[in-house]
């Protein structure tokens, strides 16, 4: 049973429309993620679901409920880490996960969230004097202390060091195992590709793909990768012709990466030696799910 | 309900770890009635007085002084910095709302200010053998009606501002002409006919007043508790129609 269902959400600021009939639904004990570049409509989409915004039009409902009417129902089984919110910076740890341990009808034990977090140490450090990682686990912790069914993660691991970024992914990964529903908010491929279940990948505030991560990078074709940097300018009329070519990017500093199957490579290669062009720090891969992004996000060739 | 009050109870222990607040709300009003106490001339009756002295004066102007310090100047940033900082937020998904985390700063701003009234009151009579209020319960119920309107006078700048720092800058603006209704400059009673009467119609203005009144004994005249109760009910008003969230 869908837990979240979002059904061609409408949101609009001051005439701008922002997130643009967008609909999809999550599965208890998934893990979902929400992708796109900024601006895409990612935290407005979530702050329908939490809450905090009305849609325009459409319809949310999180355990059958709507967030906006029934918030009395909804805020209880509710756990959410939200982009630029602090603590009060004279708080300790204790402090505040006992005073949040108070607004729930029946908290989880702190203690033992503490120490799965690897705060224990930090408890009667003040907020402000926490580090990055410090803080988003507190507020890992306190998104999970009302024992909620759904967890809203807003850029999660945004300004963290990869260290203290992976160590939050397994922490992450470790809800899957208690059932909780988590929707994460990301824009790093790799967080998405090692966390979620299923993915939603926005693009001006319309749903562009809704795939598992493995789906998404195969609806690029099993694609290959060429990057490389040609000897001369290659304009897009003189790559178009190549067979079951995907899209084209152009990078700084006339680097080109092509997405398309070994056969694309193949022509390609030969393409470049009729005309005598070299390409410069060749290189080829399969897809990534990175590539899969930037090519459902780009424009058509 | 016990939610609310975990609220509270974190706040006051957080207001007491702001040296700044705790400074100008507590010790710098008191500091002040000790040292005019200190000038020889303050403890001697003035001609104009009808017998009072100076520092009898100027004691309900330093309570006055500590509940303009809490509402007006250390509220507004308290509570702009918990909306610019995203605490009003994250606390808003939670099944406690927001504004009882504002009502909780306002409450302990509110008991800091009342507290730090009783203290000069006490400091004043055992230092300087100012007088206990004549007419204590009227002596209390304008020093509520005043801290009220301390308060949310500072819930409106809160409300208007856009950041703590703007709000910071507001409430030192609005400060001093504040002061000076109250009597920090010279005590309402001595302003000259014309100026007394328009200081009146301000809430410190009147607040003053009413504390002298009290303090002699009476019962202050009701006009200025109802120019009190205005100001109260028209900046409420004013600010939970303009407060925004985000």
């Amino acid at each position: 049973m869908a837990i979240i269902e979002v059904d061609r959400l409408r949101k609009s600021y001051g005439g701008r429309t922002v997130v643009d009939g967008v609909s999809f639904a999550v599965e208890e004990g998934e893990i979902f993620g929400l992708l796109g570049p900024n601006g895409a409509g990612k935290t407005t989409t979530v702050e329908c679901i939490e809450g905090l915004r009305t849609p325009d039009g459409g319809r949310v409902r999180l355990a059958g409920l709507d967030p906006v009417a029934d918030r009395k129902r909804v805020t209880p089984i509710l756990g959410v880490q939200l982009q630029h919110s602090d603590l009060q910076g004279k708080l300790t740890v204790r402090e505040a996960l006992e005073l949040y341990s108070a607004f729930y009808p029946r908290p989880a034990d702190w203690r033992s969230l503490v120490e799965r977090l690897g705060l224990t140490d930090r408890l009667g450090v003040r907020f402000e004097k926490l580090s990055g990682g410090q803080k988003q686990r507190l507020f890992i912790a306190l998104a999970l202390i009302g024992r909620p069914k759904v967890v809203v993660l807003d850029e999660l691991t945004t300004g963290l060091d990869p260290q203290a970024r992976r160590d939050t992914w397994h922490l992450v990964g470790g809800f899957r195992d208690e059932g909780v529903t988590v929707v994460l908010v990301t824009h790093f491929m790799e967080e998405a590709q090692h966390l979620c279940d299923r993915v939603a990948l926005l693009r001006s505030g319309t749903l562009a793909a809704l795939d598992t991560p493995a789906g998404l990078v195969e609806s690029t074709g099993g694609a290959t990768v060429v990057s490389f940097t040609p000897s001369r300018r290659l304009d897009d009329p003189e790559l178009a012709p190549l067979p079951a070519i995907r899209s084209v990017r152009r990078l700084d500093g006339d680097r080109l990466v092509v997405t398309g199957t070994d056969e694309t490579v193949d022509a390609l290669m030969s393409m470049l030696a009729l005309n005598g062009i070299a390409a410069r720090n060749l290189r080829v891969e399969s897809a990534s799910l990175d590539d899969a992004y930037l090519d459902l996000t780009a424009k058509e060739l | 309900m016990s939610a609310s009050i975990a609220v509270l109870k974190a706040e006051a222990r957080l207001f007491r770890r702001e040296p700044g607040s705790v400074f100008w709300i507590l010790a710098f009003p008191l500091l002040l009635l000790v040292i005019l106490g200190l000038i020889p001339s303050f403890r001697e009756p003035g001609p104009a007085s009808g017998g009072a002295r100076p520092i009898d004066l100027y004691l309900p102007v330093a309570v006055l002084l500590g509940v303009i310090l809490a509402g007006l100047t250390s509220l507004p940033p308290a509570l702009t910095a918990y909306r610019e900082k995203g605490i009003l937020r994250r606390m808003s998904t939670t099944p406690v709302r927001p504004a009882a985390l504002l009502a909780a700063q306002v409450i302990v701003h509110g008991a800091a200010a009342l507290a730090g009234g009783i203290v000069i009151i006490a400091v004043g009579r055992l230092l300087y053998g100012v007088p206990l209020p004549a007419n204590p319960a009227a002596y209390a119920l304008t020093l509520v009606l005043g801290t009220l309107g301390a308060l949310v006078g500072g819930a409106l700048i809160a409300a208007l501002s856009r950041s703590a720092k703007a709000s910071t800058t507001t409430a030192t603006l609005a400060f001093f002409p504040v002061a000076f209704t109250a009597g920090v400059y010279a005590p309402v009673r001595s302003m000259p006919e014309v100026l007394r009467r328009v200081v009146e119609f301000t809430p410190f203005g009147a607040a003053s007043q009413a504390l002298d009144q009290a303090s002699a004994g009476s019962w202050p005249a009701l006009p200025l508790l109802a120019i009190m109760l205005v100001w109260i009910t028209v900046l409420a008003g004013a600010s939970v129609r303009w407060f925004r969230w985000e």
